[in-house]
């Protein structure tokens, strides 16, 4: 088991380097560059000799490949470099201001989605063409086939222009400061409050579906026949023998959606003013800020990587005949 | 905040109507009933004004950065020798006075003696110079040097007075002065090291001596300024700024109904309709004027077909101009007939217009050749169809909607237009500085100084150059050599007249329209007059009323 979690490692190194070779290059290839983000193309004020002298000064001006070597080499020693930004602030520094809201926003989208999940997929399985699984069915659909940023205008509409009761956008109100400890809390939590059901809304319909459509599938198999058949509850077959099968798939959704919890959703972050990843990302795409990109991108792999490889291995700990396929594979 | 405009100059707008809170000008407001600059309310100091910027700043050192957050921002932070006054006329900010020698080559300032920096150090000629030396100094990672390469000397004269003088006349000496002022005690090891960027002063602690002074910035979230009580032409009555970083244009719009910001750029569609209801008219007063910038249908001139002077005037007579501001725009914009805008000293109104005539385009395009038609309707000159390809960018439904209807009008005349919408990156670069293209809409923002040499100046026709038409004629190239080399308005007024009346004349690009800017703003605040110069310029004398300020401030 750890030989083989050692090997998948190390075959994941070159892997990396092929992913950031390709980004760096299709990152460069965009026309335009961040200079002429910053300046302004075709600004007769900012002179041509401007413009090179700046590229030099960001080594701009050396060949790709160059370029490419000397960021890897970088970032062996863990140097993600400064922003091209004219505030030129380590890269690290940046991501790490923005990344506990869009850590905090997705993890508690998460595990909303998960504790809601999970019932109505097991539900709607179970009772299959009920008039609930009928019900959520819609809903759910309806939730998939909704765009982010119009629910999110119209609930902004409603609640924050309407009926006043919540904040339209931002992290915390203008006189926060001045709030008392509780009084603080609230504020958070209600700015948190719109971005967080526009979320959970959208990824609560792929979750429940995954959840029905596995847990359909085990109960049909023999063991639970044997398991009713021996006479247990309904609640334990479903509930201890069925459920711990059709976890298994959602794990590796799960894993999978690891990268996402700081990649930060960009309609979100944006609509609702949340100085998040996503924002940083798409303003960095839009400015051409590569240094910040290409971080972004190696944390965003790094960890797509290793939820690829926790998945794996978890696959191991939960089914029996994965564990078995594995030890083969080592010999 | 429409202390500097020299650093907004003729940016090619990718937004038509983006200027709309920058500072802006020109008459007409929307009809209120008392008007925002009220007599008989008492001014009062006090409240928090809070507005909304798209992006986060890029730097607390406008000298160095180039996006408009930044400027706004630095506009009050920091101040020039001169600024311009309601009527856009430059007058004096940090200097007293000025004069030129008769020969235009120095320029003499005396400076007040009453400015202090933020943290108390005495303002002096010594900063002026520093200033200049950290523009021309060659780490200093600034586009902005071209004003100040003009530059032969700038000395010391006395602590107050410094003398600035040129290798040759240059009109926009002036107003490049209006520079924001940097502070030599704090920031010349950073500029001599070429590290100004990591200068904490472009951070966290920026000093100048601007109206406000800053308080503290919260990276995507917001920044705090506070009233200057030592400001030089008395303490600034608003107590507070808060400006949110707010990107999407949406989400403002909603704050603002909300009441969550107090000013914002509205769209046409936001005057017109989605703020014509009670509750907004009496939360907030509305201005419209036009802004530095204008939308324009380009030709190619090197197409033979658009070198022909008679195409260009057909198809000017073609497009119905009160039509298209009316479909694109809902009204909110004004004709165009040269690259000045009305109100400016340098427009010329008494030059050729092209009012909207069918029968003489036809007849216009049958001289220049294209009189048959094909069984398409097209008309043809030596067996080819008039087609062409009509290029804008993505992003901007103002400018694919003036595509549409440019195509509906010219295939009136029998002309077929292809519209194409590109990216805006790949557009620039692979169509239009590599004049890979039949004809564009595009836009132009427009400086407060009418030197436009860069656009129109047939020299400036290479690859990564502005004259993107490539437009050139001999008369036009001397008045703008002349006009950008002249300190006198009166003189420099007759070239730009000139130049006005050949380029209605040629019709290089059909002028189409400067779109409105349309600023909402809290009925709250006091004292806003609106003028050829926007509504901005006179921000220190905004003020919010004791019984209408909601916020207290410390």
């Amino acid at each position: 088991m750890l030989w083989y979690a050692l090997r998948r490692f190390v075959l994941a190194l070159p892997l990396l380097v092929g992913i950031t070779f390709v980004s760096f290059i299709v990152i460069h290839l965009a026309p335009g560059d961040p200079l002429e983000m910053q300046l302004g193309e075709m600004n007769p004020e900012s002179s041509t000799q401007a413009k090179q002298m700046l590229r030099e000064f960001y080594g701009l001006d050396k060949p790709l490949p160059v370029q490419y070597w000397n960021w890897l080499l970088r970032l062996a020693r863990l140097d993600f470099g400064r922003s091209f930004m004219p505030d030129g602030r380590p890269v690290l520094a940046k991501i790490g201001e923005r990344l506990p809201v869009t850590l905090l926003l997705n993890l508690v989208e998460m595990i909303i989605i998960l504790a809601l999940a999970v019932p109505i997929g097991i539900l709607s399985a179970t009772r299959q063409y009920s008039r609930f699984d009928k019900v959520t069915t819609v809903f759910v659909f309806v939730g998939f086939a909704t765009p982010d940023f119009w629910l999110a205008l119209l609930l902004m509409m409603l609640f924050g222009v309407q009926l006043g009761w919540l904040p339209i956008s931002g992290l915390r109100s203008l006189n926060w400061e001045y709030l008392g400890f509780w009084p603080q809390q609230w504020d958070f939590f209600s700015h948190l409050l719109l971005p967080i059901v526009v979320a959970t809304f959208g990824g609560l319909a792929g979750f429940s579906r995954y959840m029905r459509q596995s847990m359909l599938e085990v109960i049909r198999q023999d063991y639970i026949q044997s398991a009713r058949a021996k006479g247990l509850a309904e609640r334990v077959v479903i509930g201890k023998h069925a459920l711990r099968n059709a976890m298994l798939p959602i794990v590796t959704i799960l894993g999978l959606s690891l990268p996402g919890l700081i990649g930060g959703s960009v309609i979100v972050e944006t609509v609702f003013a949340i100085p998040g990843m996503g924002q940083l990302m798409v303003q960095s795409v839009f400015q051409r800020d590569y240094p910040v990109i290409m971080a972004n991108l190696v944390i965003v792999s790094v960890l797509t990587l290793l939820a690829n490889l926790v998945a794996d291995l978890s696959y191991g700990l939960v089914d029996p005949r994965i564990r078995l396929a594995g030890r083969r594979g080592r010999r | 905040m429409n202390r500097l405009p020299a650093r907004v100059v003729l940016a090619l707008l990718l937004f038509g109507g983006a200027a709309a809170l920058a500072g802006c000008s020109s008459e007409v407001g929307s009809a209120i009933d008392d008007g925002p600059g009220a007599a008989g309310v008492k001014p009062a100091y006090g409240d928090t004004l809070v507005e909304a910027i798209t992006g986060n700043v890029s730097g607390l050192i406008p000298n160095i950065t180039a996006d408009s957050a930044s400027h706004e921002i630095g506009n009050l932070l920091y101040s020039g020798l001169v600024k311009r006054n309601r009527e856009l006329n430059l007058v004096g900010d940090l200097a007293e006075s000025w004069t030129f020698s008769p020969d235009c080559l120095q320029l003499t300032f005396s400076l007040r003696k009453d400015v202090h920096w933020h943290d108390g150090h005495p303002f002096t000629a010594e900063d002026v110079i520093f200033t200049y030396q950290t523009a021309i100094h060659p780490k200093t990672p600034t586009a902005y040097r071209e004003d100040f390469r003009a530059v032969e000397s700038a000395e010391v004269v006395d602590p107050h007075t410094v003398r600035i003088t040129y290798r040759k006349p240059y009109a926009k000496a002036l107003q490049s002065w209006g520079t924001w002022m940097l502070p030599r005690h704090l920031l010349e090891r950073f500029v001599l090291e070429g590290r100004l960027r990591d200068a904490p002063q472009n951070w966290v602690s920026p000093v100048g001596t601007g109206p406000y002074r800053f308080k503290e910035m919260r990276s995507g979230e917001k920044i705090v300024l506070v009233a200057n009580p030592d400001f030089y032409e008395g303490r600034p009555y608003v107590s507070r700024i808060v400006y949110r970083v707010i990107p999407s244009q949406a989400t403002i719009f909603l704050e603002l109904k909300a009441k969550g910001v107090d000013a914002a750029g509205l769209t046409a569609l936001q005057y017109r309709r989605q703020t014509e209801y009670p509750a907004f008219r009496k939360a907030y007063w509305k201005f419209r004027y036009p802004s530095n910038a204008y939308t324009y249908l380009g030709f190619n001139l090197k197409d033979p077909r658009f070198a022909d002077k008679r195409v260009r005037h057909a198809f000017a007579h073609a497009i119905n101009k009160g039509e298209l501001i009316e479909g694109v725009r809902m009204g909110m914009g004004r004709d165009a007939t040269g690259p000045y805008k009305p109100g400016t000293w340098a427009y010329n109104p008494e030059v050729a217009r092209y009012p909207y005539d069918l029968p003489r385009a036809r007849r216009l395009l049958a001289e220049a050749g294209w009189a048959t038609q094909n069984g398409d309707g097209l008309l043809v000159k030596d067996g080819q169809p008039f087609t062409f390809t009509l290029l804008t960018n993505q992003g901007n439904d103002e400018r694919k909607k003036i595509a549409e209807i440019v195509q509906a009008s010219l295939r009136e005349l029998g002309v077929g237009v292809e519209i194409r919408v590109l990216e805006w990156a790949s557009f620039l670069k692979e169509y239009v500085k590599k004049r890979r293209f039949d004809a564009i809409i595009l836009g132009w923002g427009i400086g407060l100084d009418p030197d436009q040499y860069e656009i129109w100046h047939s020299s400036k026709t290479g690859p990564d150059e502005l004259n993107v038409i490539s437009f050139a004629n001999a008369e036009v190239d001397r008045l703008l050599e002349q006009g950008r080399q002249s300190c006198r308005e009166a003189e420099r007024k007759q070239y730009y007249s000139r130049i006005q009346e050949i380029l209605a004349d040629e019709q290089p690009i059909v002028f189409l329209y400067f779109p409105d800017a349309l600023p909402a703003v809290s009925r709250r605040v006091y004292g806003i007059v609106e003028s050829p110069n926007g509504i901005r310029f006179n921000f220190t004398e905004w003020y919010i009323p004791t019984a209408l300020q909601r916020y207290t401030s410390e």
